[in-house]
């Protein structure tokens, strides 16, 4: 039995016995009734040792198509500095636990305390929390603080620029919590601004949430929107990519009460789909209303500053059923991903990546489209990702999986949403456009 | 650890002019981000850090100083399973054709990634006794709450709409209750009798009460206590007659692992926390996974996205209409999955029952020889954790003197020793309680040592009170002013004056 993850030797095993008064590991199970223990082994894999484990991941892993990204949609393709690998990966951060003793845990609560310095700068916003577990889920999760911060109101707006992949979660989400959840269809790309001011004006509307840049990658202008949901007492929400923040109006900016997204996109591996970070920023007055933990500044004994997990009333571990939110922890360590990248890149870098992703996309943009085979199915401003209209887009589709390219995410039956960020090269596009010639 | 306090913070070390990235030249000309309409475009600057490269791995390198990790030391904590995390787990996870790939990437280019997904599925349902699991929910609350969902999209499938309520008992994780409030059910508290256990009595007072009302009843087995709740096939037959579905609350699965399995004492729907049970690093707090899985016939309700077997043996991803929704955006913490996968296949079937049994080994062990400093107040055979009332009265404590030795003042003292703390004041049926579990991966020496400590400080307690009322005193930073934290209200560095 001897395993190197279990250190009893059977000398160990027989004091350790004798101490507790029993003969044997099976009688430490003795009021377990007899008719619910499994009385033999599990149908599972057998061991395998350190070399055999290798070769049995690393043989589906070879079973995965290495492609070059042109796909968005919620997640992107952004250089990582080395230094983000690296530090997360000391185990001072990645095995530590929730930091409650905070006299052991400064590290931990010093990184969360810089995330949310961070998120608030980037948001425009007073508050950040110390993470959600990933952009819809946060989204989620500001709908129902409309709800609970709203007195006896239960509506709330979705615009349908919307990534389907969120609004799906919203919705679950709306049902189970009976929320009535209104969704306002788009229109020529972009929210229907008259429509979503049309349904505040028929009452009962907790928040409205929009998308920027929203499903189709364009730039919305919200210009008006948050006093129009003010005038009702709505909270007005903006889900924004993090990256696009560097460049865009920010939610603080248009006047939103709650901010919230994913943070993947501020250089995180893609994942296959996570672990990402979802965040969720407020104005100062909706605090008490957060979800989430929330890290806060103090003294310790001494005087010296140091930090604490703070504003626990809020919570499930205290409230029960009456907490802000069900969540405990969410992404912890993917807050230091954040911290780090943001402190590399400055505002400087995050800028350059703006630039960059900017001038490729709209390079790319107007090289396919010069090619006569594909055009714009909408014309509003875009940052870096954008929808074409392509003629047999399944076969295009096709030719550039087996030249080794996504060429971007599959939308209907003849569009396709491209996304082009700063690691994408002039090369890399050409051979995609030369595929649609 | 370091006990020397690193206080600085990155926005302190910056200096205007400074850079930690490179990036190529841009390769394309005559684009500009300035073409964008000025009333679209960011109005303030945002004021980030300004660094160079080794002034960031300096600071938080000297940060991680001043955290513990399991790395660092042993963790009792209940409830949380703080196991070691394997190394490899981490080196296969960091490979390119995990970290690299778009969640959308078709799949017949990703086969290898859907295998993975299937295999993980596979295991863990054998492992419970169930018929199919979704790895999609990001924690073990996402997955209480997306148990709850599958368990009412099932009442509401069969147009059984007025059940909405939730049986949970008083001794429950307090995610149970917020769960089930977030999933717009209402909670019912069980009381528990004197030896940690569901009160079955006032269980079926409770279903009489709640009449075609019944949802659901949450349950962990063994429960917060530590304590294997033997009646457990009785419970679920009363709370199936009534029509509601048992939900296994899997924070302490690890105690059970190969002896008895969930599925087999009547639970229906359940979540594992990988974190926990299966090794995965808590990070801090995160990322975790809380794949649910479910008995058959209840896989319909599962959320959608679904990764699917085909006959030809290949795998796709589906949306299926009975689902109860979607919980996540893609497939969940998929980087979380492929250590669980690790480890998994590290201990095999012969190995993975031995992990409950020594995790249950090493929890008795040391409540045997601190039985006589702390108050025991259920005696008898514990599964992977046990709680102890606080200290016993000759040592100094005492719940109605409020100068008394707390066990806040017992776990502050701990950290001095190199120890982290266990959990406290949780469950709530002990005023001071102190919820210890030790894990499989701990040796008898860590365990001997943390005895003695734990003995020490009971004699200290005697002999000099304040001693641990002042505690910690070897740590980077003393006790904390909590108050000033909540009145400061500073969450963020331009806050800080």
């Amino acid at each position: 039995m001897q395993h190197k993850y279990f250190p009893h030797t059977s000398e160990d095993l027989r004091q350790m016995l004798e101490v507790i008064g029993v003969n044997s590991l099976d009688e430490l199970y003795a009021e377990v009734p007899e008719e619910l223990k499994l009385h033999r082994e599990l149908d599972i894999p057998g061991a395998q040792s350190e070399l055999e484990v290798r070769r049995t991941v690393g043989r589906l892993a070879a079973d995965v198509k290495p492609l070059v990204c042109f796909a968005g949609a919620g997640a992107y393709d952004h250089y990582q500095p080395s230094v983000v690998p690296y530090i997360t990966a000391r185990s001072e951060f990645s095995t530590s636990y929730t930091p409650y003793q905070a006299e052991i845990s400064q590290g931990t609560l010093q990184y969360i305390f810089e995330y949310q310095s961070l998120m608030a700068e980037l948001t425009g916003m007073d508050i950040s929390n110390a993470s959600m577990y990933d952009g819809a889920t946060a989204t989620a999760e500001a709908m129902m603080m409309c709800v609970h911060s709203a007195r006896k109101k239960n509506v709330v707006v979705v615009s349908q620029t919307f990534a389907e992949e969120v609004l799906r979660v919203v919705r679950t989400y709306a049902h189970f919590h009976g929320v009535d959840l209104v969704e306002v269809p788009a229109k020529n790309g972009l929210t229907d601004l008259e429509a979503v001011k049309e349904r505040l004006g028929a009452g009962d509307v907790a928040g409205v949430i929009v998308a920027q840049p929203n499903r189709n990658g364009l730039i919305e202008d919200f210009a008006g929107l948050a006093d129009a949901c003010h005038a009702v007492k709505a909270l007005f929400v903006v889900n924004t990519v993090a990256s696009a923040l560097g460049a865009l109006r920010t939610p603080g900016e248009w006047g939103a009460d709650i901010a919230c997204g994913d943070a993947q996109s501020l250089g995180f591996p893609l994942s296959y789909g996570g672990p990402y970070c979802g965040y969720l920023c407020v104005k100062r007055e909706h605090v008490r209303k957060m979800p989430g933990r929330l890290v806060g500044a103090t003294v310790d004994a001494d005087g010296k500053r140091c930090f604490v997990l703070t504003m626990q009333a809020r919570e499930q571990h205290i409230r029960r059923e009456k907490a802000t939110s069900n969540i405990c922890t969410a992404q912890g360590i993917m807050c230091l991903y954040v911290a780090l990248y943001l402190s590399l890149m400055g505002n400087k870098g995050l800028r350059e990546v703006n630039e960059q992703s900017y001038a490729k996309a709209h390079y790319l943009c107007d090289a396919l489209v010069r090619t006569g085979k594909a055009e714009r199915v909408y014309d509003a401003p875009f940052l870096n990702e954008f929808l074409l209209r392509i003629a047999d887009r399944d076969a295009f589709f096709r030719r550039a999986l087996e030249a080794g390219l996504l060429p971007g995410v599959k939308v209907g039956d003849d569009q396709l949403l491209i996304a082009v960020t700063e690691k994408r090269t002039r090369e890399e596009m050409d051979a995609l456009v030369q595929l649609l010639k | 650890m370091n006990n020397t306090y690193y206080s600085k913070l990155i926005f302190e070390l910056s200096q205007p002019g400074r850079t930690g990235y490179s990036l190529p030249k841009n390769d394309v000309e005559g684009y500009c981000l300035c073409q964008l309409p000025e009333a679209l475009s960011r109005q303030q600057e945002a004021d980030l850090p300004e660094c160079d490269e080794l002034t960031v791995v300096r600071h938080y390198t000297n940060s991680s100083n001043n955290n513990f990790g399991v790395d660092t030391g042993f963790y009792p904590l209940g409830s949380c399973t703080m196991k070691y995390n394997p190394k490899l787990n981490e080196e296969l996870a960091a490979l390119p054709a995990f970290t690299g790939t778009h969640p959308l990437q078709p799949a017949e280019t990703v086969q290898g990634l859907l295998a993975l997904y299937d295999d993980v599925q596979r295991i863990l349902s054998e492992v419970t006794g169930l018929s199919r699991f979704t790895l999609n929910p990001f924690a073990g609350a996402h997955g209480e709450l997306t148990g709850l969902m599958t368990i009412r999209a099932y009442h509401e499938r069969r147009g059984d709409v007025l059940r909405t309520k939730v049986l949970v008992p008083d001794s429950a994780h307090g995610t149970n209750p917020a769960s089930a409030a977030v999933c717009g059910l209402e909670v019912v508290e069980v009381k528990s009798l004197a030896d940690g256990t569901v009160d079955v009595d006032d269980l079926k007072e409770k279903l009489k009460a709640c009449e075609g009302r019944v949802a659901a009843m949450m349950m962990t087995n063994p429960n917060t206590l530590g304590i294997f709740e033997r009646r457990i096939p009785e419970i679920a037959a009363l709370v199936h007659e009534a029509g509601g579905l048992m939900y296994y609350d899997g924070a302490n699965l690890n105690a059970i692992l190969g002896v008895c399995r969930p599925g087999d004492m009547g639970f229906d729907v359940m979540h594992i926390n990988l974190h926990k049970t299966f090794s995965t690093p808590h990070g801090g707090g995160g990322p975790g996974s809380g794949p649910i899985g479910v008995r058959r016939g209840l896989e319909q309700y599962l959320p959608n996205p679904q990764v699917v077997q085909q006959a030809d043996g290949t795998y796709t991803i589906q949306s299926d209409d009975e689902a109860l929704g979607s919980v996540s955006a893609f497939l969940g913490n998929y980087g979380i999955v492929v250590r669980a996968y690790a480890y998994l296949l590290s201990l095999g079937r012969e190995n993975i029952a031995m992990a409950g049994k020594l995790a249950v080994l090493n929890a008795n062990y040391i409540k045997e020889q601190l039985k006589a400093y702390y108050k025991l107040p259920i005696d008898g055979l514990c599964k992977h954790e046990f709680v102890f009332d606080g200290m016993r009265e000759e040592y100094g404590g005492d719940h109605h003197d409020e100068d008394a030795v707390k066990t806040l003042d017992v776990a502050k003292r701990l950290l001095d020793y190199g120890f982290h703390a266990p959990t406290i004041y949780f469950p709530l049926l002990f005023h001071e309680a102190l919820m210890i579990e030790p894990t499989e991966t701990e040796s008898k020496e860590t365990l001997d040592g943390f005895i003695e400590v734990m003995k020490k400080i009971a004699e200290e307690a005697k002999a000099d009170r304040q001693l641990l009322k002042t505690a910690p005193h070897h740590t980077p930073v003393r006790r904390l002013d909590d108050v000033l934290a909540v009145k400061a209200a500073q969450f963020a560095f331009k806050d800080l004056t």
